[in-house]
């Protein structure tokens, strides 16, 4: 598919790009970028703000030379963070959905990161000079966002509707497209009804909160029994403290495992998505030209007919290319899908016993206390 | 029921400052004025109140119009006892003038409540135990009510029986509550108060409604009126009175019919109340107990924080319920992307998936049902009976008020008597000697009252505190139980999953 590798591969390690910090000025935020070089041990750090990871993604995008660049699954980016948005349960964070949530970003660098990780494994797109750059260069890759990319789906609404549905040449890609389209859809949700889950429970850690607090208010000296009823008070106000901590530490598993793999596999469908619709649209063009082709004019038709050929030669790169790309995207997926899984209840597991350990202390020495 | 409001023979038996029962029978069959001895069962038949009521319905429906909210909040207007029907509360005649029960055990009103204390000792082998259950409904449309069966269970020697059922109904909960009050709360025991009425909740029973929200309104009352129960029973005096064991052990209970806003009694609980109310802004008094004040600071305080600790559990509860209905929204949505899935191995863990998460929701829900019960209706339950404490000390006020009302009386009498010796009228004279003699009497009796109440109070409170304590003892290490039974299931629930996680692919 690819032609030889005779441009530079990339000089670093795809599965050693990290990204180590993160710095806040204003509402521009800063990325550390690590990676190591794959000659020797030298590690290489940039730093970078969302617009570069921007201009990444729309140079890959842009690419030329590449054939059937439209049939590759673009490795999705995530979606640009506002400071604020990350502080406040308003509804602009809604829309970062996970990645929003979780103490110092976690979530959101390790979505970048992944992403990174992505492109930097993708066997056409780890060839693109933009990324190299972008993961060595001291310098920033620059603001110019001069070349549009092939994108613009969000142009295209109406037509988006008539396209999409337009039946394919090919069962395999017809079985797929329909798949796509029920998982894209069930993914989101799940994605969003995981990320409601997460918000009540981090709700109810507050509510915690608020109760052991009160409980504190209750103390007072004054005699004996107060005494008493004081430190009764007091028990239970420890007692629902460890509710509350084992309330954000369950929230927090969802939000780092389970809920950073749904939303990488809804992006992912959507990425796919935007695939097949790319190639869709290449297909209606082919039958357009076709159709015009055997209505042309004798005088014209030969050159239709060039015009048809060359349309159908991309077309059937780009075909040629998303057939590989889907059956590699569907075992990458399950094997992505089952670490997370394997991730989140494992953390769910430890976090369930440490706290069942806690309970239980606090349960006997309350017996050993409270028998009279 | 009507007569039957004052336990004289416990401030009679104070007054010879003996605890002999002897003494105390005499004095009884002394006061006695209506002599039939009926059988104990007869004994509270109903007045129903001086006028016939024409009101059938369980709930009052007086307070449709003034209760328009879900349920009667903590600071429900009907916060003043019931008092059973007889004389006004406000004029309390202080000579014994009714007659108890002639039951074969009627010597128990005259031990003085220090005995009671020595059997406070004996407590911790207080073996008895009150279940209410099996709530059915009788009747339909507006006439319908619940009943509900109590069932006694203990080895305490003053019952015919180690187990005993009966069938109430929520009124005759109230009607108890009414009777003990107007014996006891002017003495200065703190009667626990009966659960609250509800309009709203009660009419959706009546109309049939078959949904949650009223199964969860009867499930909430069976357990608050076990509660009351139990908590009445745990006071010495209380357990032994006849009314508590007429309640608990025969099958036939004349209707509470006086516990009606409508009737007459419930009209003459409205002039009282706003009679109480006058009076509590005019008795200004001196208080020569610095206990008293510090208490009642206390108790506002506590009141307070009460208040707010319920506060705070409402919501947690609010926030639990809803982590439960979002949990199963998930769980749906995970099982449909289980089945779109094409690969065998992440469909099925998906699948599995989902129904791990609906197994935590129900976790959830019996959690929210935990912290309900348990801390909630707890917390609830001490806020009203807060407003039971802050009534004994009125109480008291009041108690205060006649004594000093009684000793200016005394003036005036002399002070007549005085002028009378000047008139020269002997047998008016006379009638002024006797008043006298009467207003010392009283006078002295008021003092008595007083220092009784006091005294009471003071073991009351005493008693309160310490059960505070204990219930919230218990509440906890019931809470720690459903707490570590319910991360031991979820341990299981991940333990279930996680192959099934390594088998993908």
């Amino acid at each position: 598919m690819e032609g030889s590798s005779a441009e530079a591969a990339l000089s670093v390690s795809a599965n050693s790009i990290r990204i180590t910090d993160l710095t806040q000025d204003g509402d521009v935020l800063t990325f550390a970028i690590t990676s190591q070089k794959l000659n020797g041990s030298a590690g290489v750090c940039v730093f970078r703000t969302y617009e570069d990871f921007e201009w990444l993604q729309q140079s890959l995008f842009s690419q030329e030379n590449v054939p059937g660049l439209q049939g590759i699954i673009f490795p999705p980016l995530p979606p640009k963070a506002l400071p604020t948005q990350l502080n406040m349960q308003t509804k602009a964070f809604k829309q970062l959905g996970f990645l929003a949530l979780g103490q110092g970003w976690q979530s959101y660098c390790k979505a970048l990161e992944f992403y990174l990780q992505q492109v930097a494994t993708h066997p056409t797109l780890c060839k693109c000079k933009a990324l190299e750059s972008f993961l060595i260069n001291t310098e920033s890759p620059g603001k110019q966002r001069g070349r549009k990319g092939i994108f613009n789906r969000l142009s295209q609404a109406v037509e988006e509707m008539r396209k999409e549905s337009h039946k394919d040449v090919d069962n395999f890609f017809q079985n797929e497209r329909n798949r796509n389209t029920s998982i894209a859809a069930l993914s989101k949700v799940a994605t969003e009804k995981l990320l409601d889950v997460v918000m009540t429970e981090q709700k109810l850690a507050l509510a915690c909160g608020h109760f052991s607090t009160s409980l504190h208010l209750c103390v007072n000296q004054d005699d004996a029994d107060a005494v008493a009823f004081s430190k009764v008070c007091l028990k239970l106000s420890d007692i629902i403290e460890a509710v509350k901590r084992n309330y954000e530490k369950v929230a927090s598993n969802n939000l780092t495992t389970l809920g950073l793999g749904l939303d990488l596999e809804s992006r992912y469908q959507e990425a796919e998505k935007e695939m097949l619709f790319r190639r869709t649209c290449k297909l209606v063009e082919l039958e357009t030209v076709k159709k015009s082709t055997e209505k042309a004019k004798a005088n014209k038709r030969e050159v239709m007919e060039a015009f048809q050929k060359a349309v159908e030669k991309e077309f059937n790169l780009i075909s040629s290319v998303a057939k590989q790309e889907i059956e590699h995207f569907h075992s990458s997926r399950v094997n992505v899908l089952k670490n997370f899984l394997i991730d989140w209840c494992e953390q769910q597991l430890n976090t369930a016993k440490e706290c069942a350990e806690l309970y239980s202390q606090h349960l006997e020495a309350c017996r050993n206390m409270y028998s009279e | 029921m009507a007569e039957e409001r004052e336990p004289p023979p416990l401030s009679a038996a104070s007054h010879t400052g003996s605890t002999e029962p002897e003494d105390g029978e005499d004095l009884f069959v002394s006061a006695v004025m209506e002599a039939s001895p009926a059988s104990p069962e007869d004994v509270s038949t109903s007045s129903n109140g001086p006028k016939p009521e024409q009101i059938f319905l369980d709930e009052d429906p007086d307070d449709l119009f003034a209760e328009a909210t879900e349920e009667v909040s903590l600071d429900s207007p009907e916060r003043q006892p019931i008092l059973s029907d007889g004389p006004s509360p406000a004029i309390t005649p202080v000579t014994p003038t009714v007659m108890i029960a002639p039951r074969l055990d009627v010597g128990v009103f005259d031990r003085s409540p220090d005995e009671d204390e020595d059997e406070e000792e004996g407590r911790d082998t207080f073996d008895m135990q009150i279940s209410v259950s099996d709530p059915e409904k009788v009747g339909d449309g507006m006439n319908a009510y619940m009943v509900y069966k109590v069932t006694t269970k203990t080895s305490l020697s003053i019952f015919n029986r180690d187990e005993v059922s009966v069938k109430r109904r929520f009124s005759d909960f109230l009607g108890l509550h009414s009777k003990l009050a107007s014996k006891y709360l002017h003495i200065g025991y703190i009667v626990p108060p009966a659960p609250e009425k509800s309009i709203v909740g009660m009419t959706k029973v009546k109309v049939g409604k078959e949904d949650l929200s009223s199964v969860e309104f009867v499930e909430k009352r069976r357990s608050a009126l076990e509660r009351y129960l139990m908590r009445t029973v745990k006071h010495p005096a209380l357990l032994k009175d006849p009314d508590v064991l007429q309640f608990l052990e025969s099958s036939e209970l004349p209707r509470a019919v006086s516990t009606q806003a409508l009737s007459g009694a419930g009209i003459l609980r409205m002039v009282n109340k706003a009679a109480d109310a006058v009076n509590k802004m005019t008795i200004k008094m001196n208080e020569s107990d610095a206990w008293f004040e510090e208490k009642q600071q206390q108790f506002e305080n506590l009141d307070v924080q009460l208040r707010k600790l319920h506060a705070s559990v409402e919501s947690l509860v609010c926030h639990r319920k809803e982590l439960s209905v979002n949990t199963a929204s998930f769980a749906k949505s995970a099982a449909m992307l289980g089945n779109s899935e094409d690969h065998t191995a992440l469909s099925r863990a998906l699948s599995q998936l989902a129904e791990v998460e609906e197994k935590i929701d129900q976790l959830h829900q019996d959690q929210v049902y935990a912290d309900f019960y348990l801390f909630s209706e707890l917390l609830g339950d001490y806020v009203r009976l807060l407003t039971a404490v802050k009534g004994v000390f009125d109480q008291r006020m009041k108690t205060w008020g006649k004594w000093q009302d009684a000793q200016m009386m005394l003036q005036r009498k002399r002070e007549a008597e005085a002028k009378l010796q000047y008139a020269n009228k002997p047998d008016k004279l006379q009638q002024a000697k006797d008043e006298i003699k009467e207003w010392e009497g009283k006078v002295q009796q008021g003092e008595r009252d007083f220092e009784q109440i006091s005294k009471n109070i003071r073991r009351e409170v005493g008693r309160f505190e310490k059960d505070r304590v204990k219930d919230f003892k218990v509440v906890i290490v019931k809470y720690l139980e459903s707490l570590v039974h319910t991360q031991q299931q979820l341990i299981k629930y991940w333990e279930a999953f996680l192959p099934e996680a390594k088998a993908i692919a």
